[in-house]
């Protein structure tokens, strides 16, 4: 019973940290953008003034995480003319609720014992979660393409079927990085993929995933930005030609929980990518009672220290992973619909079936994981 | 997998599929169909048919559902406007399947048909003993439906892509040399 | 574990929902999706059964029914795309052409 509630509530924290994440996301894409194009961004809003008597610089916190918010949700919902009710107004949430599932099964941490009792740290502990991943993502395609149908416009229609078929060419893609992993650590269930990235090879370098299957990263990376349709993959939303795509005819809180699917995405992106490349939350160096430092120095620490810097290891990387992909996203122009295509049917889909030839053989060669 | 789920999952089957063949417009259609797919995808994953439940979800739920959503936008279908007639049809048809179903039932309720049930083996339903079963006794099966699939995919390019100038031009060319004839 | 009764039972009836939509439906589309709703009561039945008697044969024959289906489906819609190319419908009234 109280892993039940144990489970209910790690389910429930990761899916806020998910949505916090997607937030953190926002803020990004217009403070972190600003950044990087060399310009100031949301600097206006402020409620007493204070900060700018005083000389700070506003952090745009306002604008961003307040009012933008506040705006959408209380702007009116309305259905366009002979559109279907029901689908219009379904779409979002087939679109949003895959994502946020999603969320449960990553792990987050080794253990914890509180009060006496262990707990495992991933809300599911499904011993298929990575064909779970690959069942969610296909899910999530329905929700794009009703949204782009349900408009009765054809400009949304047109982004509906552009983002369907992006978004289907690039999951075989995924699935094929996917099975070179599961082949590389033997075992479908998450957990036990970043328990393997525990250890050091030659005494110093950590047993991440990125060491061993490098090419699989980069498949993962650009097949889960082309899924989660941020640019340079965000033809679907062609902002100077479609205006917004499959989302032109949804308005506050539908259009909310479609940004919000983009935003929530690429988290979820992140947490795989950490999960199976970055060693997930496994602190180099660190083991189940402290330190051992490569030059021999052993530093001993409590397990509930241990558990607390795995959680907060993970969430530090998956972070580093968000900032990357946004760095991504600020440098590189968009793809035209023909060199997307191209670059995921002639180009990922082969790479990927080369890794797995390869992964395959070396795995027999080497006689069993690793 | 609790009594109280089964009930659940199976009423909403049933309702989604009587969805998908009395509704009018074929994107609810599809729509009912997705949900009784996932629906089925549960019960497998209850049955400790876990690889197969989530293949169900991946296969049929993400892949051939979204062909027939392309197919339904490709010809542009609309819902059905009007009374579709047949009604003799409609009517002797569903006192057949009735009949049909009452005999299902006959043969599947009594009471012969229980099999004493004594719980899986470890590793029943997981990817090892699916791939053992898959690569031992059904191997020219495998090799056969990977064929099976190449010749799919062959056949429904050919099938549905439109000829080109050169080949209508061949066309027209051969039925005017049929008519001098 | 629900006896096995009812999971027969539960795939029976949605075979015969389907068989009704195919009998019924005049339009090609739902009727290719009531051949659908019929495959997949069938491998309820399958992986029902297997399960009960304990043998992974059923699993595997379902995952074969899965792969077949979805060539069925892909080469089932091309033809459905080819014919509505020629004759501009869906409705199977429509398509007499071979009929004498």
């Amino acid at each position: 019973m109280i892993e039940l509630i144990a489970g209910a509530v790690e389910a429930v924290l990761m899916i806020l940290v998910g949505l916090h994440l997607a937030i953190f996301l926002l803020y990004f894409e217009r403070k972190g953008s600003a950044l990087i194009q060399d310009r100031v961004g949301a600097n206006r809003a402020s409620f007493t003034g204070l900060g700018r008597r005083l000389g700070m610089p506003n952090l745009g916190i306002i604008n961003t995480l307040i009012a933008d918010p506040i705006k959408l949700f209380t702007k009116e919902d309305f259905v366009p003319e002979g559109a279907d009710h029901f689908l219009h107004a379904l779409a979002p949430f087939i679109a949003l609720f895959p994502v946020l599932i999603t969320f449960v099964v990553i792990p987050f941490g080794d253990t914890i014992t509180l009060g006496g009792r262990t707990f495992g740290l991933q809300a599911t502990n499904l011993n298929a979660g990575a064909l779970y991943l690959l069942a969610t993502i296909g899910i999530g395609v329905y929700g794009v393409a009703l949204g782009g149908w349900a408009s009765n416009n054809r400009w949304a229609l047109l982004g509906g079927i552009r983002a369907t078929a992006q978004m289907i060419s690039y999951e075989i893609a995924m699935g094929l990085a996917i099975i070179a992993i599961i082949m590389t650590y033997g075992s479908l269930d998450l957990q036990e993929m970043v328990r393997m990235q525990g250890g050091v090879w030659f005494g110093w370098l950590p047993r991440w995933g990125i060491f061993v299957q490098p090419l699989a990263f980069i498949l993962l990376l650009t097949a889960g930005i082309a899924e989660s349709k941020r640019v340079p993959f965000d033809l679907p939303e062609g902002e100077a030609e479609l205006i917004l795509g499959y989302m032109i005819e949804y308005s506050g809180g539908k259009q909310a929980a479609f940004m919000l699917t983009d935003l929530a995405e690429q988290a979820l992106i992140a947490m795989l990518l950490v999960t199976f490349f970055f060693g997930g939350w496994q602190v180099p160096w660190l083991y189940r009672d402290g330190f051992h430092l490569p030059g021999g120095a052993v530093i001993a620490l409590g397990a509930l220290v241990v558990s607390i810097a795995g959680i907060v290891a993970f969430l530090i990387k998956v972070v580093i992973v968000c900032l990357f992909m946004g760095l991504i996203r600020w440098t590189l122009p968009r793809f035209r619909y023909d060199q997307l295509m191209k670059l995921g049917w002639k180009i990922l889909v082969p790479l990927g079936l080369a890794n797995i030839l390869i992964t395959a053989f070396i795995v027999v060669v080497a006689g069993g994981a690793h | 997998m609790p009594m109280a789920l089964f009930w659940f999952l199976a009423a909403v089957s049933l309702i989604s599929a009587l969805g998908v063949v009395l509704q009018r417009n074929p994107v609810h259609c599809l729509l009912a169909l997705i949900v009784t797919l996932l629906t089925i995808a549960v019960l497998f994953i209850g049955e400790d048919a876990i690889v197969v439940g989530f293949l169900q979800a991946i296969v049929y739920g993400g892949a051939i559902m979204v062909l027939f959503l392309f197919v339904i936008w490709l010809l542009n279908l609309g819902a059905e406007v009007g009374p579709t007639g047949h009604l003799a049809l409609k009517f002797f048809g569903t006192i057949a399947v009735a009949a049909m179903a009452a005999e299902l039932m006959g043969f599947v309720l009594p009471p012969h048909l229980q099999v004493k049930f004594a719980g899986h083996a470890a590793g029943y339903g997981s990817i090892d003993s699916l791939a053992q079963k898959l690569f031992s006794e059904y191997l020219v099966a495998f090799e056969v439906t990977s064929l099976l699939l190449l010749i799919a995919v062959v056949g429904a390019v050919a099938l549905a892509r439109r000829a080109s100038a050169s080949e209508l031009a061949e066309r027209a060319a051969a039925i005017a040399a049929q008519r001098a004839r | 574990m629900p006896p096995l009764t009812y999971l027969m039972a539960l795939s029976a009836a949605i075979f015969a929902i389907g068989v009704l939509g195919f009998l019924t439906r005049r339009n090609i589309l739902v009727m290719f999706m009531s051949v659908e709703l019929m495959l997949n009561a069938v491998n309820l039945a399958f992986i029902s059964l297997g399960s009960r008697l304990g043998t992974m044969d059923g699993q595997v024959i379902v995952f074969f029914v899965m792969t077949v289906a979805a060539a069925e489906a892909a080469v089932g819609l091309a033809i459905i795309i080819s014919v509505f190319r020629g004759r501009e419908t869906v409705h199977a009234d429509d398509l007499t052409m071979l009929r004498w």
